[in-house]
């Protein structure tokens, strides 16, 4: 089987887990115990209010049919309108999607690039205090709770020493095409622009990508330890190639398959611990908003949330399942 | 002769088991942990602080030798209170872990004993949609259709967590299941629910019990978080991350109310950590 006929499998193969997910959050948000067209609209609302806005909403109508026409919704790009903020949930979110996306990558390239540089160097010095103080530092990151380091930062390098601003995207909003701050304001030319969103992401992301940092730094320290064993790199030590061509041509490469695989569920947990780093520094994304609606009630907005996070995760571990074949060619699709 | 053998086995795990400081460490904070919840009301120096009580003349204290992690909002000793959170932090823990255990255990005998049956292919297909989405947005999901509380956290927690173990139930089963000992008691006449409660259950107890021991600190960090957010345990609960959350508003000048609490999730996950990773390595488990 080819790379992409695999692909396609791939992608045909989430569809019923995605069905599958909806049914499940769809059923898990309409039984619930309170009414939310209640909790929308206040106790003072009189009850034609309540019943003219359920009507306005089809929540009068039986659960399969709501079902389907949520579906039919979903397929149209409407995911209802919010009980919280009365606007359209597609709408509100397409706003602050991009907040989050940013974010995520951004400590998704954090993660990686302390985490795995730490784990090589801690594998090419082995047991000296390089070594043990990585292997210290990440037994201790994987148990920091991301929502305390967000707040641990902003009282002492954003509010005591003042490094860093304490909440926010951007002294002021920036426009254009990507909805990433800093890549719209690079692409407007606007330098200070840049610098600054980039001065608010950097407390936010390291936030977040701390623990996910650590346990990549364990996982490849170990996978490197195992690679280093390997005859080959004997072979080309034997042959006079310098360490840091050997670790980035050679060693690095091989090693990087154990370590992918991790990085599927990194993303995962990087998206889920968004709803805490959000909260903290008050950014603007969609897991802040999902956490405000699970707290309002509000129905439409909660399963959009949980349905765009998984279907992220899926994706995610779909493109490392790709990305396999493409840096280990001994990786045969079937 | 098996009795000389039985005695070895464990004396040569406990061997391994202490060969490492760190879990040495690891043992020392769980202990520490387990007298704290134990013993609450006689280790806290203000057991009545743990309560609804209010102290305005003392409030937002640094801290100081009278209160070593200061006091809150409304004066109540934070030490005292911390003390007092393990008991929320390990119930919880108890109580996930006790219902995915128990779920994933069923499940996971079921489809393994049975694999390519229906109800096998129907266990396997709900897990991968649980397991398709990350825990903290599913148990998100899930506390909508209840209002704020500890018990909503853990029904939330466990609802995510237990197609883990049916995942590891399986993949052992279909390990066993073919063993000697299984056509042995097969060949008896045993009933299959007592083949597989007797005979393949005792022989994964290492794998589950070291993903138990690992799973607790994540399950610490997950109801925190939850708690957090405002929708796990309540005031005047003391919670761990209930406390920190309400901390936030006195942010920077009052920075000890959010900061010991969260001190205290810290230590007692590394512990737990430590403490699993041990055991893995004593009872020679491949994760």
């Amino acid at each position: 089987m080819g790379a992409h006929e695999f692909a396609i499998r791939r992608l045909v193969q989430l569809v019923p887990t995605l069905l599958g997910l909806l049914v499940l959050i769809f059923l898990i948000a309409r039984v619930m115990p309170g009414d939310p067209v209640r909790l929308a609209l206040g106790p003072e609302a009189t009850a034609e209010q309540v019943a003219a806005l359920r009507n306005q909403l089809g929540l009068d109508q039986p659960l399969p049919v709501q079902f389907i026409n949520y579906l039919i919704g979903l397929v149209r790009g409407d995911f209802g309108v919010s009980l919280r903020t009365l606007r359209g949930v597609g709408s509100d979110i397409a706003g602050l999607l991009p907040a989050t996306l940013e974010l995520v990558t951004v400590s998704l390239l954090f993660s990686i690039l302390l985490g795995v540089t730490a784990g090589i160097f801690s594998a090419l010095y082995q047991n000296s205090w390089v070594d043990n103080l990585v292997r210290l530092t990440s037994i201790s990151g994987v148990a920091l709770p991301r929502f305390w380091v967000g707040i641990l930062f902003q009282i002492f390098l954003a509010s005591k020493l003042g490094l860093f601003p304490i909440i926010g995207r951007a002294a002021a909003p920036i426009h254009g095409p990507t909805g990433f701050y800093t890549l719209d304001a690079l692409l407007a030319g606007n330098l200070p622009g840049f610098f600054d969103s980039l001065w608010h992401l950097v407390l936010p992301a390291l936030t977040l990508a701390l623990p996910t940092a650590a346990q990549l730094a364990r996982l490849s320290r170990a996978s490197m330890i195992e690679v280093l064993r390997q005859q080959y790199v004997l072979v080309h030590r034997a042959y006079g190639v310098p360490t840091s061509r050997l670790v980035l041509r050679y060693a690095l490469r091989n090693s990087l398959t154990s370590v992918l695989t991790l990085l599927g569920l990194s993303f995962g947990s990087l998206i889920e611990n968004a709803f805490l780093v959000e909260v903290v520094f008050s950014w603007p994304g969609i897991s802040a908003y999902g956490a405000a609606a699970v707290l309002a009630k509000d129905f439409n907005a909660v399963v959009a949330v949980t349905l765009i996070v998984g279907l992220a995760f899926m994706l995610a571990n779909l493109i490392v399942d790709l990305l396999y074949g493409v840096l280990d060619p001994r990786v045969r699709y079937d | 002769m098996t009795e000389a053998v039985r005695q070895k086995v464990p004396s040569r795990v406990l061997r391994r088991f202490l060969r490492s400081p760190l879990s040495l460490v690891g043992v020392v904070v769980v202990t520490a942990t387990l007298i704290c919840a134990l013993l609450a009301p006689w280790v806290a120096p203000y057991p009545q602080d743990a309560g609804a009580v209010v102290h305005f003349d003392q409030s937002m204290q640094a801290p100081s030798v009278a209160h070593w992690f200061g006091t809150d909002e409304v004066g109540r000793d934070i030490l005292s209170r911390v003390i007092f959170g393990t008991r929320p932090a390990l119930l919880f823990v108890i109580v996930v872990l006790g219902i995915a255990l128990t779920v994933g255990i069923v499940t996971g005998l079921v489809a393994g004993y049975w694999p390519g049956s229906r109800l096998a292919a129907l266990i396997l297909r709900v897990t991968d949609i649980f397991l398709s989405i990350p825990p903290l947005a599913l148990a998100l999901a899930v506390t909508v259709a209840f209002n704020p509380s500890l018990a909503t956290a853990m029904i939330a927690v466990s609802f995510t967590w237990w197609p883990w173990y049916t995942r590891l139930v399986y993949g052992e089963v279909l390990k066993l299941r073919n063993e000697l000992f299984v056509d042995a008691a097969r060949a008896l006449g045993q009933r299959d629910s007592v083949i597989m409660l007797r005979h393949i259950l005792p022989n994964m107890i290492s794998p589950i019990v070291v993903k138990a021991t690992l799973d607790i600190s994540f399950v610490i960090l997950l109801g925190s978080s939850l708690s957090f957010l405002g929708i796990g345990a309540q005031e005047p609960t003391p919670d761990w991350g209930a406390m920190v959350a309400r901390g936030r508003v006195y942010l920077p000048d009052g920075w000890w109310v959010s900061t010991m609490p969260g001190l205290a999730i810290f230590v007692v996950v590394v512990g737990f950590n430590l403490l699993g990773d041990a055991l893995r390595d004593a009872l020679d488990v491949r994760s």
